[in-house]
């Protein structure tokens, strides 16, 4: 610390030994979260690297690593991408809601509820999948298989258990749900309340003042909340773990008994029966979801910070 | 409203007075569209799912269409926004209320005293607890917390009360990022740590703890950093002026002010990781006996418990089964638990700001 050098504050000869320590400490554990990261980065990449440089024949598949991955980052692209594109509108309706339509005095209680999604631990969304949603969304399978047969995704043989990409991928919108609405919501509630009541006090509606006041005021931290959303997506792991009857492969044929497995939850299937060179294969696909995620979620949060620097008035 | 009052006959006729629906007629009216919802699913062959979907969207339609007839386009897509919105929360209730009945009806079974005294050494089909996972489960957290909470609250308090320029917005970036680690990333990070200087078959509590406090750290700087800046500077000047140190004005005057919502984050951190399946299943792994001792091999935990018993249930399953569901309803009651403890600590011990 360069106090000294700092003209208007007041002169401190020597600093004192517990407020030495003190910053001393906050400092280290500050510095310690950047080292947990970058470890996380070099110990991943150190037990990945045998696989990388293995002969493609000793990799699981016997057609080399990327081989190995290329299918899993499909069926955690696929799954992620389904559960943003149920996820998004209903999370945005839900803060809409909540912010701007709930009666007052409930819209807490209503929000707290919503939160409670996101409380709920994986496995468990994985035991309700399995359980409850899966066999629930059977007839709807067969019947889409008759009626929109022509459209590849629903192609069909639909699946008589229902533990398809489609079901994993609304299992995963379920579980994003929260987090989009959550950050919808606060910049939802956070629109100037000048803008809104100037819209109100030309005669809008109240859809036409959310539609000029809140929406474009919001936008940003909704794509922000939906990325953070994609970023949970790609990394669930036991929920689908769970659900998906997994296949590998590389399909758009979301209600057939054949999917492509998800990184994450090939990890959790595989890692555990795993030795050797199966598991520098498996850490190696971690580092891929690693870095997608990590891209994601950086891409979030620069978009999301962006939004601070945003005054009421555009 | 005292329209009444101020606004005599004589000026209304300067504002074109619109048509509006009476107050509770858009309610009525969509009951009489879901009713007629209900009717025609009855007719092709009743089934619950059907009969909200064609209830709601005949509902909804009605509704439009008789605010559109009365009260004009704008209002009629106001109302149709509106009807939207709400149908759209409902939704989001369905999975959360099915969910919750599931756990309830399929747990409740095995919830019994010998579930929570017995562990699953030597049982073969009937019988068998969770006592040693769910032992493993509080030790692996406390541990966890004992690692998380002084490195994350340290670190709220440099980004709050130290830090500077640089290093501050990169730490504040980073833990953002941090929190959006997939938790089975920071379980292979965990298992590569100890990898390289136990050899690749190590299992031990203790990994899961560091896993687990990779996902935990960020929460509880998050969580500690929002409550930290909300203590008045104030308080921080007053103590100055009084010529008090500032790891002392920290440790005696911000932390007490701000102690509610400090624990309330943390209690919320827990109740994030303790439900985390992942990073224990690829580092801690599963044993039937009871094993407390988080630095010699593995330990049973709670939501790893659970997963084995549903995917490799032996036979016959449904004994196994039971217990699964049995184990995933406790791990929601300790969820829940938590969030409540965590939301009465915020209302009960809420920080005098004296605003």
């Amino acid at each position: 610390m360069t106090l000294t050098t700092a003209p208007p504050e007041a002169p401190r000869p020597k600093r004192r030994v517990g407020d030495r320590i003190f910053a001393g400490s906050a400092t280290g554990a500050g510095i310690l979260i950047l080292l947990v990261l970058a470890g996380v980065a070099v110990f991943l990449i150190s037990e990945a690297w045998p696989a990388v440089t293995a002969p493609a024949g000793d990799i699981p598949g016997g057609d080399g690593l990327s081989a190995y991955i290329a299918p899993l980052i499909f069926g955690t692209l696929l799954a992620a991408v389904i559960a943003l594109v149920v996820a998004t509108p209903l999370a945005v309706a839900i803060a809409l809601y909540i912010t701007y339509y709930a009666p007052r005095r409930l819209a807490a209680a209503m929000g707290y509820v919503i939160d409670l999604l996101a409380a709920i631990p994986s496995v468990v969304y994985g035991f309700w999948g399995i359980a409850a949603l899966a066999p629930a969304l059977v007839p709807f399978y067969v019947w889409a298989e008759d009626n929109l047969g022509f459209i590849p995704l629903f192609a069909g043989p639909a699946s008589p258990t229902g533990r398809t990409m489609f079901t994993a991928g609304l299992m995963l919108a379920v579980m994003i749900l929260p987090i989009i609405s959550a950050i919808s919501r606060e910049v939802f509630s956070q629109a100037p309340a000048l803008h809104r009541e100037a819209a109100l006090a030309l005669g809008a509606t109240r859809w036409e003042m959310i539609k000029m006041a809140v929406l474009p005021y919001g936008k940003s931290g909704v794509i922000g909340g939906a990325m953070l959303g994609l970023g949970r997506a790609l990394g669930e792991t036991l929920a689908i773990a769970i659900v998906l009857s997994a296949s590998g492969g590389i399909t758009f044929n979301l209600i057939s008994t054949s999917n492509p497995s998800t990184i994450a939850a090939n990890i959790a299937l595989q890692f555990p029966e795993s030795t050797g060179l199966d598991v520098n294969t498996l850490i190696a696909s971690g580092l891929a979801l690693f870095v997608i995620t990590l891209a994601v979620n950086m891409l979030a949060r620069w978009v999301v910070n962006r939004r601070a620097d945003f005054s009421g008035a555009n | 409203m005292t329209a009444t009052r101020s606004a005599p006959p004589e000026t209304r006729g300067l504002v074109e007075q619109s048509r509006r629906l009476p107050r509770l007629a858009p309610l009525g009216l969509f009951g009489l569209g879901a009713l007629a919802g209900v009717a025609v699913s009855a007719l092709t062959g009743f089934s619950v799912v059907l009969a909200v979907v064609y209830a709601v969207v005949l509902g909804t339609l009605a509704v439009y269409v008789a605010s559109r007839s009365v009260e004009g386009t704008r209002k009629a897509l106001d109302r149709l926004v509106t009807c939207v919105v709400t149908t759209a929360f409902a939704v989001a209730m369905v999975p959360l209320v099915s969910l919750v009945w599931t756990v309830l009806s399929r747990g409740l079974r095995r919830l019994d005293g010998e579930f929570f005294t017995s562990s699953m050494l030597g049982v073969v089909g009937e019988g068998g607890g969770a006592y040693h996972a769910i032992l493993g489960t509080l030790i692996i957290t406390g541990l966890t917390a004992v690692i998380s909470v002084p490195i994350g609250l340290l670190t709220a308090i440099y980004v709050v009360e130290y830090g500077t320029g640089r290093l501050k917005k990169a730490i504040t970036f980073l833990v953002d990022v941090m929190t959006g680690i997939p938790s089975i990333v920071a379980g292979l990070f965990a298992f590569a740590l100890f990898a390289i200087f136990f050899g690749p078959g190590v299992r031990l509590g203790i990994m899961g703890a560091i896993a687990l406090s990779v996902l935990m750290i960020p929460v509880v700087v998050r969580s500690s950093e929002e409550v930290l800046k909300l203590v008045p500077n104030e308080l921080r000047e007053a103590a100055y002026a009084l010529g008090v140190p500032k790891w002392r004005t920290i440790i005696k005057v911000v932390i007490p002010t701000a102690i509610a919502g400090l624990a309330t984050g943390v209690t919320l951190a827990v109740a994030r990781v303790i439900g985390e399946t992942a990073p224990l299943l690829i580092t801690v792994g599963i044993i039937n006996g009871t094993n407390l001792d988080p630095f010699d091999g593995r330990m049973a935990t709670l939501p790893v418990f659970a997963y084995y018993q549903l995917t490799q249930p032996g036979f016959p399953p449904e004994f196994a089964i039971d217990r699964a569901w049995t184990a995933a309803l406790i791990l929601i009651i300790l969820v829940m638990a938590l969030n409540v403890v965590a939301r009465l600590i915020s209302r009960f011990f809420a920080p005098k700001t004296g605003r």
